[in-house]
């Protein structure tokens, strides 16, 4: 007779041969609850990530330069919207309710991408978070595409192709303001100062103080370290700061034909990790006011809900009463 | 939240590219009704002319196989007579 823990080991052993064969895991298939644990927080913490980035960027649609440069920005704040909706239902596919989603973001439990935490005081802001953040993330969700998880790697699939106008419209912003006046061009490079390093600390701890790394990488959920998405994105920045005039605001940053593996890269300044831990643990520049904007957002839309249930009943009844 | 506010319906959503194609799965969304969700699954999966018609069906009403039991459902490998190539024809007789 089989024991349960004979079972499971089977079960875990049959899990494991998928992922090696890079066979995707789908919801209703056994998976360890480690693994589970660890999707429903990174998909969770990525969803959070899209719903509250939709604010430092919603800051400007009123106040967009330019017709076209309005709706360009409404565009990318509604894919903002709907890339955190396809995320919480991969998420739902594991068992985690979107109430249960909604509440924890709203408490304050559930983290999200420390990079919303930082103000968007002028237009150029708007640029350099489309170049520079969405381009992070862009290096962060190609190989997501690949993930283990079926859902996940299909939400990314969608996302990456949507996201891509949004890296370039904000290179757009950017290289628009370096070619104008005097202090258009200052305003663009104020603005690269300002998100530089926090965009280059968004792909998190570096490798060695990384806790969840390892599982992840085993279970194909993450497919490079931290440290490896970072190079990689400070390889593609450098060139097109470049290519605009800007100027990385690094001074450590030079050609090093050690890095990737001979291959060279930049080798860049220290990362300031106090400040990133800061961030994280609730004392960035912003991290009140967005937590009360999605608390009133959330509050000011209970009449919608409400009303919305209430007609639901009211139809479903009249649809009963007549049949 | 008031404390009774509960889940809204979960509904799957299934797109069709263009006429010939089927429509096929392309995520979930959440609405109270089914006007709603229609309007919803536009929002969310329809903003660059992904489709021509979309179906909505309430996540609960999809009745689907256990995969653990797939060799059962799925028992073909032991009937290899159902492929074409099981069948020796001569290679001058040419496509067939």
């Amino acid at each position: 007779m089989t024991t349960e823990l004979q079972k499971t080991g089977s079960l875990i052993k049959e899990f494991e041969a998928k992922i090696d064969q890079d066979e995707k895991i789908e919801p209703k298939d056994f998976m360890p609850e480690a693994y589970r644990k660890t999707l429903i927080r990174q998909i969770g913490q990525h969803a959070h990530s899209e719903v509250v980035g939709m604010l430092p960027e919603g800051n400007w649609i009123t106040r967009a330069p330019t017709l076209k440069r309005k709706l360009s920005l409404l565009a990318k704040v509604q894919d903002e919207a709907g890339h955190g909706l396809y995320l919480y239902c991969a998420a739902e596919t594991l068992g985690k309710s979107r109430m249960d989603m909604t509440q924890e973001l709203l408490s304050g439990k559930a983290k999200y991408s420390s990079i919303f935490n930082y103000p968007t005081p002028t237009w150029a802001d708007i640029g350099a978070i489309g170049w520079l953040v969405d381009g992070a993330a862009i290096m962060n969700q190609i190989p997501l595409c690949r993930c283990s998880y079926g859902p996940y790697a299909r939400a990314m699939i969608r996302i990456c192709k949507e996201e891509s106008f949004h890296q370039r419209q904000g290179y757009e912003i950017m290289l628009t303001l370096a070619k104008g006046t005097e202090a258009q061009k200052d305003m663009a490079q104020r603005a690269l100062n300002r998100w530089w390093w926090p965009s280059v600390m968004m792909f998190g701890p570096s490798d060695a103080d990384s806790t969840n790394t390892e599982d992840s990488v085993r279970w194909k959920i993450k497919r490079y370290t931290n440290d490896e998405l970072r190079q990689k994105f400070v390889d593609a920045i450098v060139p097109q700061a470049k290519k605009i005039g800007l100027t990385i605001p690094d001074r450590d940053l030079k050609w090093d034909k050690k890095r990737n593996k001979g291959t060279g890269g930049y080798a860049y300044g220290k990362i300031d990790w106090d400040e990133f831990w800061r961030v994280i643990k609730g004392d960035g520049p912003m991290n009140n006011e967005r937590l009360a904007a999605k608390q009133r957002a959330w509050n000011e839309g209970t009449w919608v809900r409400d009303a919305a249930r209430e007609h639901a009943l009211k139809k479903q009844a009249a649809l009963q009463a007549a049949e | 939240m008031t404390k009774e506010e509960k889940e809204t319906c979960l509904w799957e959503v299934f797109i069709q590219p263009k006429n010939g194609l089927s429509h096929r799965h392309c995520g979930s969304v959440h609405a109270s009704d089914r006007e709603l969700a229609i309007l919803s699954a536009r929002n969310v999966y329809a903003r660059r002319g992904e489709g021509q018609s979309i179906w909505v069906v309430k996540s609960t009403d999809i009745v689907s196989s256990d995969p653990d039991k797939k060799d059962e459902v799925f028992s073909s490998d032991d009937k290899i007579y159902r492929h074409p190539t099981f069948y020796d024809v001569p290679d001058d007789v040419g496509h067939m």
